[in-house]
């Protein structure tokens, strides 16, 4: 009872890693191409909230710092993703990831 | 200031970012799954309130929830077809999904387990009031060449986004 009531950086990690899981599942599973990104989405939050976590725990910034510039990689890679897949709709008309298959041998 | 009632605002803002989670990657409207995923990342920004990190949920908030998930409603906009609703919305790799996750999942456990007695029993105390300040005294002194790097970063992205997403160029 104690360990539920008694909030520590272990309780942070294991949603963080529930998160992950989430995302993990979406990516694995989902066909709409706009869902796995946001599965990714997912993927970098889990991330983040380690960081911070993590951060909290030793007294420093620096996992503060290193969770802002997560934020900035995946504001990067979300304008990339989006822009590959409307160049991807405009030519084949579909946002399934498994028609995705020219590249396949 | 001592926080209050840390276990019930830490449980509840749980309940509600798996909730929106698991809603995420099951919904069949990708409407649904953007609402869903800044439910989410909102609920997050509370329990970056209650790490001390007043600055990472102002950027998680103005950044993700008002940034990126507005770029992703506006490419929903974009390709969104009646069509894909009444088809399958699961590929045939569930299977792989459900093992891939739970080795994962038994494995992060074992190391939480395993790992406990590594960290300290009890979390350094920080100063609280000028956690902005010295974020941006780290951004600009240690961490300069990543923050420069950072936005040669964003620049490409720029132009790979307008590349990708131009007719013809």
């Amino acid at each position: 009872m104690d360990a539920m009531l008694h909030i520590t950086t272990t309780h942070y990690l294991v949603l963080g890693a529930m998160l992950f899981l989430l995302g993990v599942i979406g990516v694995l599973t989902r066909r709409n191409v706009v869902i796995v990104l946001m599965s990714i989405e997912l993927i970098l939050n889990a991330v983040n909230l380690n960081l911070v976590a993590f951060s909290r725990l030793w007294g420093g910034l620096h996992g503060q710092v290193f969770a802002i510039f997560v934020i900035t990689d995946a504001a990067a890679e979300a304008a990339v993703g989006l822009g590959i897949l409307i160049a991807f709709f405009r030519n084949k008309e579909t946002v399934n990831m498994d028609e995705v298959n020219l590249l396949k041998w | 200031m001592t926080p209050v009632a840390t276990p019930f605002f830490f449980y509840l803002l749980s309940a509600i970012m798996l909730i929106g989670g698991v809603l995420v990657i099951t919904r069949k409207n990708a409407v649904h799954s953007a609402l869903a995923l800044i439910v989410t990342l909102l609920a997050q920004a509370a329990i970056y309130l209650m790490l001390y990190a007043p600055f990472v949920a102002g950027v998680q908030i103005i950044l993700y929830a008002g940034g990126i998930m507005v770029l992703f409603l506006f490419v929903i906009m974009l390709v969104n077809i009646d069509r894909t609703l009444k088809e399958r919305q699961f590929n045939s790799q569930w299977l792989v999904g459900v093992v891939a996750a739970t080795v994962l999942g038994g494995l992060l456990i074992a190391v939480y387990t395993r790992g406990r007695e590594m960290f300290p029993e009890h979390a350094v105390g920080v100063a609280e009031g000028d956690n902005t300040q010295r974020i941006a005294t780290m951004l600009y002194g240690p961490y300069m060449f990543a923050f420069e790097i950072a936005s040669l970063l964003l620049l490409v992205a720029i132009i790979g986004a307008v590349v990708m997403a131009k007719k013809r160029i």
